[in-house]
């Protein structure tokens, strides 16, 4: 089938709970490639994506290449999806906020117990951490938002289908509350 | 301080409900809360200590860690900034050698800035060690510093400095009264009090806080519930950024104030009263108190009133800096010592209010009035005004215009007659009612105030063309972050993200999407919150945005989107201790810059 809806997914600062979460969706998937073909994602490897129509994010943005991979997605999806709460709020990466950067990374590889060799890693192909963990929106637009830690297997299953059957996607209340 | 704290748990009858006035003292004292006094306090109240350091953390005027000898604080407010505020603070700083939020390091002096101090039309305005201190400029900065350096007591510094003028320029039914102490308590009681009530139905009285519910009706259902044991609340925590007419009617109306509580408990058989005085109003503490006392002494408050077997007493509690507290159920909270967050309503205070008891809150004005109605009867006000709105509306002029003060009017009267009174000319747009309320442009200034169209609390803030109406918004904006009292999540978090949005687009950081997000925002924020704070804290953006859509816009670029941070300055502590500086060390802000590269 040539017009097959492509979709990439990633994951940032994020711990792919909400990938994992997506593939709960379980035999749905087999229907799901039937009319979805998938680009970059950790499903395919593949390694950077090209004209999409749908991306979905999971986890904040804590350094600086995910920036980089957060704008490849912008610019290559027409919808940019925020999943989960670390892309929404930054989430649990995001507890480093309170504390600055410097400590953090003093503790980590200068006075932490059990450190060997101290020396701030600086090869320059790692990427730079950002002060702050931010949520995706305050670094693109984003289009959607999926709730939850991770949001369900039919979070993402009701919010594709509508997407891909042309309806604006909305989630009934049983999907999004959580006691 | 062991002994200290024992001293202040016994002048209060060990009463939990007096937490706030006892943390004051303790605040005053040591000038911030000592762990120590906190476990000691909780062990002789019987309460949690947690329960106390909520309440501690909940006021600002109470802290957990030491502020200066000298506790500087300046005024926050639109209209201090309008009179150059921001730059008297830098000045200030650097007078004291102390950074704004910080303490010196030898512990001497500390600076920061607070909410509205209320004094609007003498500003810029600040308080130290809680008075109040007014036309600051660099010359009495000068001699302030000068003083705190010497480390002058107080009590040695020169009066001027404290000077807190009335500024009344125009009175009328209520502000021209010649008032006799017990005249209106006299009158009524002679009248009847089912009489009286029945005068003050008839004079149509309206609330004067700004919500304008009937004051007779609240009275009436106050006297009809089944609980004997009822109360009066006056609201004197003016915390309205821009009002200040309750500090004068308190300055200088107070005797018939009291009266007029004094006349509601007649009515609705309420022995006890307290006027909640906001913290920033400390000057006028002991002159109340005294002219409580001497209401005492000539037997129209106290035991068997005017021989006509009313008792009846009143006590001033103090607030602690808390704007939410002006809310009657949050008053009424922070009344007993706890944290100034609003209640469920209903049940509403006049049937479960202080102490779970039959209480009726009202603003200063309204008792004002009320004792005036005792005496004049219903006609006297209900003559006055439009339909709808009785009598005359007390109003707080300040911001540009040559004569800011206090004005009386009756209901009805237009903007455009104000705006000619007060001497303001170029008039850009007025806020009317403070940051809760509108924002309305020059086009609009044949309107009335009165609860028919303009409802309002008394605050009304002039802005000439020279002003720019987006710094007024971050500014309101900002104020309620700051107040939001925490408790729940719609106006906790979304007045911190209208905070974050409006900074974003005010800093010139916007784009396309961003005012359409805003105003997603604000309808979210007001329709979702729990008390009028957060549904009213959008206003100024809401009332903004729809008379000035234009000058949103213009702040947004271009470009697609933009984060509301500086995106490579966030790098530069991982760049220095990586030592690195090179391509990959380094992020464009926006994303048309980066495909460029």
């Amino acid at each position: 089938m040539a017009n097959k809806i492509r979709v990439a997914t990633t994951s940032l600062a994020g711990c792919f709970g909400c990938h994992m979460s997506f593939l709960d969706i379980d035999e749905r998937m087999l229907q799901l490639a039937e009319v979805v073909e998938f680009d970059r994602s950790p499903i395919t490897d593949i390694e950077h994506c090209t004209n999409c129509d749908i991306g979905l994010i999971e986890g904040g943005v804590c350094n600086s290449e995910n920036v980089h991979v957060l704008r490849e997605f912008r610019n290559n999806c027409k919808i940019l999806v925020a999943v989960g709460a670390c892309a929404i709020n930054g989430g649990l990466p995001a507890m480093r906020n309170h504390i600055p950067l410097e400590e953090c990374l003093n503790e980590a590889y200068l006075d932490g117990i059990g450190v060997e060799n101290p020396k701030i890693p600086s090869d320059i192909e790692l990427p730079l951490l950002l002060n702050q963990v931010h949520p995706i929106h305050e670094i693109v637009k984003i289009d959607y938002y999926l709730p939850g830690c991770p949001p369900s297997a039919d979070v993402f299953w009701k919010f594709l289908t509508d997407l891909i059957e042309g309806r604006e996607p909305s989630l009934p209340y049983e999907l999004v509350h959580y006691d | 301080m062991r002994q200290f704290i024992q001293g202040i748990a016994e002048n209060n009858h060990y009463q939990a409900t007096r937490l706030l006035q006892m943390l004051r003292q303790i605040q005053s004292r040591y000038h911030y809360i000592p762990e120590a006094a906190i476990e000691q306090l909780a062990g002789l109240l019987n309460i949690p200590r947690t329960q106390i350091i909520s309440v501690v953390e909940f006021y600002s005027f109470f802290h957990l860690s030491p502020r200066g000898q000298y506790e500087l604080l300046i005024s926050d407010s639109i209209t201090d900034h309008m009179l150059g505020k921001k730059n008297l603070l830098g000045y200030l700083a650097d007078k004291l050698a102390v950074a704004v939020g910080q303490v010196r390091e030898d512990g001497v002096v500390s600076l920061d800035n607070t909410s509205c101090t209320g004094m609007c039309d003498q500003g810029p305005a600040g308080l130290v060690n809680g008075y109040a201190l007014t036309r600051l400029d660099r010359s009495k900065i000068d001699k302030i510093a000068e003083l705190i350096n010497q480390q002058k007591p107080l009590e040695e510094w020169p009066s001027e400095l404290f000077q807190v003028d009335d500024n009344i320029l125009k009175s009328g039914l209520l502000l021209d009264q010649q008032f006799e102490q017990g005249a209106a308590l006299k009158s009524a009681l002679k009248r009847g009090v089912k009489e009286t009530l029945a005068e003050i139905d008839k004079s149509g009285l309206r609330g004067r806080g700004g919500a304008g519910f009937k004051t007779a009706m609240k009275w009436q259902f106050c006297s009809e519930e089944q609980q004997t044991e009822r109360y009066v609340v006056c609201n004197a925590d003016e915390g309205e950024p821009g009002t200040f007419k309750d500090r004068v009617l308190l300055n200088s109306y107070a005797d018939q104030v009291f009266e007029g509580m004094t006349v509601c408990a007649a009515i609705i058989g309420a022995k006890q009263g307290f006027l909640y005085l906001r913290g920033e109003y400390l000057h006028l503490y002991d002159k109340l108190q005294d002219i409580l006392e001497q209401r005492r002494r000539n037997g129209v408050l106290g035991n068997n009133i005017q021989d006509a077997g009313v008792d009846f007493d009143i006590e001033i509690c103090l607030g602690a800096g808390a704007y939410i507290c002006g809310e009657e159920s949050a008053l009424i909270e922070s009344l007993e010592g706890k944290a100034g967050i609003p209640r469920n309503r209903p049940p509403y205070p006049v049937t479960q209010g202080y102490l779970g008891k039959p209480t009726v809150v009202n603003n200063v004005e309204t008792f004002l009035a009320a004792a005036g109605i005792a005496v004049n009867g219903g006609d006297w006000f209900a003559n006055i005004g439009t339909e709808k709105s009785k009598g005359t509306k007390i109003l707080s002029i300040s911001g540009d215009c040559t004569r800011p003060g206090i004005y009386e009017y009756p209901f009805g009267v237009t903007v455009q007659t104000i705006l000619n009174d007060c001497g303001a000319d170029d008039v850009l747009g007025v806020q009317i009612g403070g940051p809760s309320g509108t924002f309305i442009s020059n086009q609009e200034f044949d309107r009335k105030l009165a609860f028919e169209d303009l409802a309002t609390g008394g605050s009304f803030i002039i802005f000439n063309a020279s002003r720019n109406i987006l710094d007024m918004v971050h500014n309101f904006t900002h104020f309620f972050a700051h107040e939001s009292c925490g408790f729940c999540t719609p106006c906790r978090v979304g007045t911190s993200l209208l905070q974050k949005q409006v900074d974003k687009i005010v800093e010139g950081h916007g784009s396309a999407g961003d005012v359409v997000a805003l105003e997603e925002l604000c309808q979210l924020v007001k329709n979702y919150s729990h008390c009028g704070l957060g549904q009213t804290a959008a206003n100024p953006i809401l009332t903004t945005l729809q008379r000035y859509p234009d000058l949103y816009q213009s702040r947004l670029k271009e470009i697609s989107y933009e984060p509301g941070f500086d995106l490579d300055g966030a790098l530069e502590t991982a760049r220095r201790m990586a030592n690195r500086d090179d391509a990959g060390a380094h992020l464009a802000q926006t994303q048309m810059e980066s495909e460029h590269e």
